[in-house]
């Protein structure tokens, strides 16, 4: 029984770590309705920046903010690309993508480990202080809860400033901005900016959560991402007083406790990918079969 | 005052299909003039609109905005001093957004949109004010998404948008084209009034030819790139919609149809 409330609790916080890059996912692709691939590169640079700022020495909260900081410049690259050099979506985020490849090795190698002589912000002075008296995976779905709820209370403040309702106009009516006499191109690199930093966040928790970076670790993170956003707001389609942000949060967890029930079912760890890209398909065409319903209704 | 210039146009350059739409064109409005334009399909209308606001380059002449030339403007910048509306009541408004946020968007338009509240409560009293003008009960609703409203009253609503803050042209393309007859007649009142009230300067395409004969101070018709028929005033007064029918056919037959 125990193992089971203990995977439970493994799982809620991996979906909970991973709200941070279904939050950015939601900036490019719904918001911004922006297939933004630089995901997969920007979240591996969050975890090698923030690895190797920690295995020198600095502090875990810290090296977050320095991930997001690098990750947001990937974005505003992916951005720069897109509009100023007049590049396809697409294509700009796989540039990023690529090259960041290249860059992570650099920063961090193929891998990088995190001693466990290392306090992430999992065991930090302030978090043990708090909450010394559990233990350390109650203690990770704690502050990956926490982290979760601020970033989505900061981004669902963000979304009803100028700024905020000016990028919400540019993925939904670009023609509305110019007219307004606003560049929607600077909202879009704003946007990109935004998500890649969060994405890098994520990719920064992580590798604090396993004590480690790798360089293939990115692969597949903007079909989780795409999914998660799909899931999330498939799921709450119809209550529209529920906020985005909420939709993705819950369609994170929803996805990692679905990917862990398989797992558990004995699925290969090396089929998960495969496995990934299946369940993406089957939401993106049972979305699609529910559309035109939709229509052949009206 | 704005300028067109010895405006040339050339669809497709070095291409099989080019097609030079203007050469050497020129017209001049003037401040506080509301411009009717007329034409057949492809005589250049709409996209001489397109080259007043930046939307589509000129191969050569120049734009001038009260003397300034504004060719190299981007887009963007040239709708500090414009707001246009377009046939399709979609494009003026985000769907997405409920019509208080629209409404907002428009009234910050020129201002810094920084981390400021997106809504201001202290302008909402003034936004339902305007809303009520249309008399379309639209006040009530300021909460509801964009995109459940109907066309005319989208169209409504993009007028207001346009007209939030202060404008000197108000470009008007075939923005009642794709609204039924009656929603069109109070669409064109209300376009006429607030055009009147605010002073404006306006070009209005139009297919409709008892509009361009009953509003406006001057009349323009337009063939193949070319100004066919200039009249103002006392003139432009006098012309009937059997007067342009008559000059539709000539151009017709000269044709060959």
């Amino acid at each position: 029984m125990s193992t089971y409330i203990d995977l439970l609790v493994s799982t809620l916080t991996q979906g909970l770590i991973y709200a941070q890059l279904a939050y950015g996912v939601f900036i490019t692709y719904k918001i911004l309705d922006f297939p933004d691939l630089t995901v997969d590169g920007s979240f591996p640079l969050g975890a090698a920046v923030a690895a190797v700022l920690m295995v020198g020495g600095c502090d875990p909260f810290l090296a977050l903010l320095a991930a997001a900081g690098v990750g947001a410049l990937a974005g505003l690259v992916t951005g720069v690309i897109h509009v100023r050099l007049k590049v396809r979506d697409l294509l700009a985020g796989i540039i990023t993508m690529t090259a960041l490849f290249s860059i992570n090795l650099q920063i961090a190698g193929s891998n990088l480990a995190i001693g466990r002589d290392i306090d992430t912000i999992f065991t930090s002075a302030p978090v043990m202080a708090l909450f010394g008296g559990l233990t350390l995976m109650q203690r990770k779905l704690i502050v990956s809860a926490v982290l979760a709820l601020v970033v989505k209370v900061l981004l669902d403040l963000y979304f009803k400033t100028r700024s905020g309702l000016l990028l919400r106009a540019a993925g939904n009516n670009p023609s509305v901005v110019t007219a307004i006499a606003k560049d929607v191109g600077r909202a879009k690199i704003l946007g990109l900016t935004i998500a890649n930093a969060l994405v890098a966040l994520a990719g920064a928790i992580v590798a604090q959560e396993q004590r480690s970076f790798s360089s293939t670790m990115g692969t597949g993170q903007m079909v989780f991402g795409l999914a998660t956003v799909i899931i999330g707001t498939t799921i709450f389609k119809k209550l529209s007083f529920v906020k985005g942000t909420t939709a993705v949060v819950v369609g994170s967890v929803v996805y990692k406790i679905c990917i862990q029930i398989a797992i558990n079912l004995g699925l290969p760890a090396n089929l998960l990918k495969l496995v990934t890209a299946v369940l993406f398909l089957a939401i993106l065409v049972l979305g699609n079969l529910q559309k035109g319903k939709v229509k052949r209704h009206a | 005052m704005l300028e067109l210039k010895n405006i040339t146009k050339v669809y497709n350059p070095g291409t099989i299909t080019e097609m030079a739409l203007f050469r050497d064109f020129n017209l001049k409005v003037a401040d506080g003039e509301f411009v009717a334009i007329v034409g057949s399909n492809g005589s250049g209308k709409t996209s001489m609109l397109n080259i007043i606001c930046g939307s589509i380059p000129v191969e050569g002449g120049d734009i001038l905005i009260d003397g300034k030339r504004v060719n190299s403007l981007r887009e963007f910048k040239r709708y500090r001093a414009m707001g246009r509306i377009f046939q399709n009541p979609a494009v003026s408004t985000c769907p997405d957004l409920t019509l208080l946020e629209n409404m907002a968007l428009a009234d910050n338009k020129g201002k810094c949109f920084g981390l400021q509240p997106g809504i201001s409560r202290r302008r909402v009293a003034e936004y339902r004010d305007r809303l009520a003008d249309l008399h379309l009960g639209l006040e009530d609703k300021l909460n509801v998404r964009m995109g459940a409203f109907s066309g005319g009253q989208r169209q409504a609503v993009a007028l207001v948008m346009a007209t939030m803050s202060p404008l000197a042209f108000l470009i008007l393309d075939e923005h009642t084209a794709a609204l039924d007859p009656s929603t069109a007649d109070r669409i064109m009142e209300l376009t006429d009034r607030v055009i009147r009230e605010n002073k404006l300067t306006a070009l209005m395409v139009t297919h409709n030819l008892r509009y361009a004969v009953e509003y406006g101070s001057r009349i323009l018709m337009m063939d193949k790139g070319q100004i066919v028929l200039d009249k103002s005033g006392e003139e432009k007064r006098a012309t009937t919609v059997n007067d342009l029918l008559g000059i539709f056919n000539q151009i017709s037959i000269e044709c060959g149809n």
